[in-house]
């Protein structure tokens, strides 16, 4: 059951990154990033069900930090034009 | 119980993963940015919640189960602030959402 949830978010993956690659506007890029650092924190989770190895969760728990601190990073930098001082 | 439990979890699951699908769906169909903003909603709230839901369940009481938790409050939290962030951005930076008359110019 845990491969059927991975196959669906492998699936979600691959749709993320067609519009990853089609996206006419930066923004467009940005929302399949953001959704896919989503998605990979979701299939951590499931792999490390899977794989009868938990300690997947802390790189979940890492990767969902990560995500977040990058997308408000390159949002502000394309909102002002910059990092800010 | 522990069958129950397991069914339970299963549907969770399968839901979660149908939930992502269609997300990931709308996010490459949808017309406009911000429509696919909302699509990528679908993705984070109910995707997400189902899915870690379903492995809460099979994780039983647990540290595992305490850092699902921690997982699944963390998407919950940073992915609105996210989304509000790249809407504002976007409508900051001139990106303006198709409306119904642009859309079908012959209509009017």
């Amino acid at each position: 059951m845990f491969a059927v949830a991975a196959t669906a978010l492998l699936a979600t993956l691959i749709l993320l990154l067609a519009r990853a690659v089609l996206g006419p506007t930066v923004f467009d890029r940005l929302l399949a990033a953001n959704a896919t650092g989503t998605v990979a924190v979701l299939l951590l989770a499931v792999i490390g069900f899977l794989a009868g190895r938990p300690d997947f969760l802390d790189l979940a728990i890492v990767y969902g930090l990560l995500n977040v601190v990058g997308t408000i990073a390159v949002l502000k930098f394309f909102h002002y034009g910059g990092l800010g001082e | 119980m522990s069958a129950l439990l397991d069914a339970a979890s299963w549907i969770l699951l399968a839901a979660g993963g149908f939930f992502c699908i269609v997300g990931g769906i709308g996010v490459l169909r949808m017309p406009d940015f911000y429509t696919r903003l909302h699509a990528a909603g679908v993705n984070d709230t109910l995707g997400a919640g189902l899915l870690l839901l379903g492995l809460i369940l099979q994780a039983g009481w647990s540290l595992v189960a305490a850092k699902l938790a921690i997982i699944g409050l963390l998407l919950f939290f940073a992915n609105p602030a996210a989304s509000h962030a790249l809407a504002k951005a976007a409508l900051a930076r001139g990106v303006r959402p198709v409306l119904d008359g642009e859309a079908q110019p012959s209509k009017r």
